[in-house]
């Protein structure tokens, strides 16, 4: 993957497989740690332990139109070529948690990338589910909330084009403003 | 600064529109393989571009949805288009850059973009 947004854009439709009604997506970067956690939490259908260990093979998948499994192995080799690593808990019938730390000084780093895009492309495809996104730059912290909105737009929805562009750039000005201006 | 007003303000202004399109169930659906090789391959861009010229020409009677692996993943980005009593349509090799000519030829005058589609693709 060219970008990391790409490999949450990838891991967040796994949540969206197993049926979790909320997805949680988090971007941190700790400037001081020089450090990137990155965090997708739903509360989905779970794993077992032995379901678990085996995302992490790409040779293991439930689909059925091949035999491999890219996308846990792929988001866990970025984390772990720049010495960072990737973490999976998962439990049946409560959901699943996957965190991923990147050193974001090592030269392997990808590129974050687009991560409004990827953001904006699961909450107006999955209308029918909630997220809430959090994006931080050490203390500066912004969230974002499809429940909340929902709330104000009622009947609605958030595919609408013009409801889709507000979120659109309310997320970008958000962005640049925990960037602090500096794209 | 975006506020939450501002989309109230939005909010209440799709609503008046949203009425008028009502009834029209039947429509053409553009679906973007999303899976890992789909995303990795470019799909995200080419997703997002079918959405703005979807709305860019306020067609009213076309959805735009994912989907996950179509199974030929050395041809992805993957696009199926369907049409009720039509055939479908399977684009491959999709960039963004194609997508205006897609909407243009097929999803409004009704004439698939032959080059671009499965059959043409795979024959070379």
């Amino acid at each position: 993957m060219r970008e990391l947004s790409l490999n949450v854009l990838d891991i967040a439709q796994n949540s969206i497989s197993a049926n979790a009604p909320l997805i949680e997506i988090e971007v941190l970067e700790n400037t001081e740690k020089k450090e990137l956690l990155i965090g997708i939490y739903d509360n989905g259908r779970g794993m077992t332990a032995e379901q678990v260990q085996n995302v992490k093979d790409p040779f293991f998948t439930t689909r059925t139109t091949r035999k491999v499994g890219m996308g846990i192995p792929l988001f866990k080799m970025a984390a772990e070529q720049t010495g960072g690593s990737l973490d999976i808990t998962s439990e049946v019938g409560k959901g699943t948690r996957v965190t991923a730390v990147f050193k974001t000084d090592s030269i392997d780093f990808t590129p974050i990338g687009d991560m409004d895009s990827t953001v904006l492309t699961l909450i107006t495809m999955n209308t029918d589910r909630d997220f809430i996104y959090r994006f931080g730059i050490d203390d500066r912290i912004f969230t974002l909330s499809t429940q909340e909105l929902k709330t104000i737009l009622g009947d609605v929805p958030l595919s609408e084009p013009s409801v889709s562009m507000w979120i659109k750039e309310y997320l970008e000005e958000q962005t640049q403003n925990i960037r602090g201006g500096v794209l | 600064m975006k506020s939450l007003e501002e989309l109230m303000a939005i909010r209440d202004k799709a609503r008046a529109a949203m009425t008028d399109r009502e009834g029209n169930g039947d429509g053409i659906r553009i679906v973007v393989g999303m899976a890992t090789c789909g995303i990795a391959a470019g799909a995200r861009p080419v997703l997002n571009a079918f959405v703005d010229e979807v709305a860019k020409r306020g067609l009213k009677n076309v959805t735009v949805a994912q989907t996950g692996c179509i199974g030929m993943c050395q041809f992805e980005p993957i696009v199926e288009v369907f049409e009720p009593g039509k055939e479908k349509v399977t684009y491959v090799k999709m960039t963004a850059e194609k997508v205006p000519e897609i909407v243009a030829n097929h999803i409004v005058n009704g004439n698939p973009v032959l080059e671009q589609t499965v059959g043409a693709v795979v024959k070379d």
